[in-house]
């Protein structure tokens, strides 16, 4: 089932995607379609299913709240590759 | 035979007996990568200069006498993955120019252990694909037939292993990314226990799934990478403390399998599955019992839910993922745009891919109001009866043989305009992804193909958490010829 310009232009906002009108055509098409094929787990009985968000076995991984210090060149690298204003990094207005 | 055609385990006794150089291999390797790489399109990044100083090094250290591991072995790296000061793209748009400012721990580990970086290879973008063609850098090409993709997403790495552009190369597996790949070029690929490697300075897609990994032309040398690269790590948290065992030496008598019983899932071996596929995977079983292994057939119910529960949790974590490439602080940046949100759209919309696209899209829809509860969470819940399908199994068998992928490699193209269809390739993979739980595929023989030619598939074993070294020992008599 195709899914409805609107929805995807809606779903293209949510994602901070631009699409052209040929994308947005095309995915309409392409979404209902796996939309459809993974709409098959409705069948599956889940009722009394516990949801898995990981699966590492590992429970609580806690550490202490201090700060660690990082090779200050691989900062400086790090921070360099963007627009940058008065060693700042640059943002466009918001307002 | 030339250097660069060697198994790490043979270039090993070859380095340590001072009968070879860490230098010859690698120029080995990069005269032939330089060669084949314009037809093959394997590797984004040849760095020559930064792999013979690398290479120095190693022979330096040689000469003080140290052996053994991995030192003076040249190898490429998936570029998903962070090498300091080297260009690290996903084979996207929106990172490429992006120099990666620290090295992943993989890296790091590979570095003090003395292994060559040879360069970085091709990807389907973020590595979402199955086929390599989702590179923003155009498609590998399968070195055993030109005409057919290396599989994916860690095409690029397979065909490098594959065309012995490299000794190993290291990719990333979230949904089957080493192993059909290592089925489609004839190679072996291993997929650790979800946590055995550190992620950190992976370029995350799917946090729950992803796992680094090698592709080797041998089992014994997939253990020697995996001795290496695995570990805690206090930069990954969801890393296993447990200890690395030597993957190298096998537990019994090596060819031995007696005791071990090896589980056939029925639903992977459906009636419909390429006849040829099946007969190799027969082969595969008698040999494991002619080993002494015990063969039991073993149900896995809800096998079939693997796919859909796959292609919603990976697109709503990739959602969320990729929401951190929006053009401030690197990556590609449209500087036209009015407003902030213009620009987030204009660097997203021009900097990813379709498929990239289309995954956030996807996953974007699966999290927002009024689905997430129809989709992803029931997607979440599925995912537990999937794993426990698994740990049910893993009570009447040791392991479990499985195909790879429904076929060999397939024409570039002939798939490229239907993403349900390559989503469909990773039928035989994801399970082992969404239980996190350590796979290796091992070539098991030839199929032939239209045209006469002939073409591997690959055979999967999965085993319980943390068993790698169990399936080091099985998959050593799979790959006996």
């Amino acid at each position: 089932m195709k899914i409805e310009e609107q929805d995807i232009i809606h779903i293209a906002e949510l994602s901070r995607l631009q699409l052209t009108p040929e994308e947005i055509d095309k995915f309409g098409e392409q979404l209902g379609t796996i939309l459809d094929y993974v709409g098959q787990l409705k069948e599956v009985d889940t009722k009394k299913v516990e949801a898995t968000a990981q699966v590492s076995g590992l429970v609580d991984v806690l550490r202490t709240d201090d700060v660690k210090e990082w090779d200050k060149a691989e900062v400086q690298n790090a921070l360099q590759q963007g627009e940058l204003a008065g060693g700042q990094v640059k943002v466009k207005r918001v307002l | 035979m030339q250097l660069n055609e060697l198994t790490i385990e043979e270039a090993r006794a070859k380095l340590d007996q001072g009968e070879i150089t860490a230098t010859q291999i690698t120029e080995a390797c990069l005269a032939h990568s330089k060669l084949l790489n314009p037809s093959l399109n394997a590797c984004l990044l040849i760095d020559e200069a930064g792999a013979l100083v690398a290479a120095q090094a190693a022979d330096e250290r040689l000469e003080e006498g140290e052996k053994g591991g991995l030192l003076g072995i040249p190898y490429f790296c998936k570029d998903v993955i962070m090498t300091k000061g080297l260009k690290t793209t996903a084979a996207s748009k929106i990172l490429e120019n992006y120099i990666a400012p620290y090295d992943a721990t993989v890296i790091k580990k590979l570095k003090a252990a003395g292994a060559i970086l040879l360069g970085k290879t091709n990807l389907d973008e973020f590595a979402h694909g199955a086929s390599t063609e989702n590179s923003a850098y155009g498609t590998t090409k399968n070195p055993l037939d030109l005409t057919r993709v290396p599989g994916g997403s860690s095409g690029g790495s397979a065909a490098a292993v594959a065309a012995n552009m490299c000794l190993f190369a290291l990719g990333s597996d979230t949904g089957g990314s080493i192993r059909q790949p290592a089925s489609f070029c004839g190679l072996v690929g291993l997929k650790p226990s979800y946590g055995r490697v550190s992620r950190f300075g992976l370029l995350s897609m799917t946090s729950s799934t992803d796992v680094i990994g090698p592709l080797t032309k041998t089992v014994a040398d997939a253990a020697m990478v995996l001795e290496v690269i695995a570990g805690d790590d206090e930069l990954d948290a969801t890393t296993l403390p447990d200890a690395i065992e030597k993957y190298s030496e096998p537990g019994q008598a090596e060819g031995s399998l007696k005791g071990l019983k090896i589980g056939l899932p029925k639903e992977y071996y459906l009636k419909d599955l390429d006849k040829q596929v099946m007969a190799r995977l027969k082969e595969a079983a008698d040999k494991l019992e002619a080993a002494g292994a015990e063969l039991q057939v073993v149900s896995l119910p809800y096998t079939k839910y693997g796919i859909p529960v796959y292609y919603l949790i990976t697109p709503s974590e990739i959602s969320s993922n990729l929401a951190r490439f929006d053009g401030i602080g690197w990556g590609l940046a449209k500087h036209e745009a009015k407003n902030l949100q213009d620009f987030y759209k204009t660097n997203r919309g021009f900097g990813f891919g379709a498929e990239t696209k289309r995954r956030i899209m996807l996953g974007t829809y699966a999290l927002s109001a009024g689905y997430y509860d129809a989709y992803y969470k029931k997607a979440q819940a599925v995912r537990t009866l999937i794993v426990n399908d698994f740990a049910q199994a893993f009570k009447s068998v040791d392991l479990l043989l499985t195909p790879t992928a429904p076929h060999p490699a397939f024409k570039i193209g002939e798939q490229v305009n239907d993403p349900l269809a390559m989503y469909l390739e990773d039928v035989f993979v994801t399970g082992a992804s969404l239980a996190g739980l350590p796979a290796i595929s091992v070539p098991a023989g030839l199929v032939e193909v239209e045209d006469g030619k002939k073409l591997p598939v690959g055979a999967q074993l999965i085993a319980p958490r943390l068993q790698e070294k169990l399936i080091m020992l099985v998959a050593k008599v799979l790959e006996k010829k």
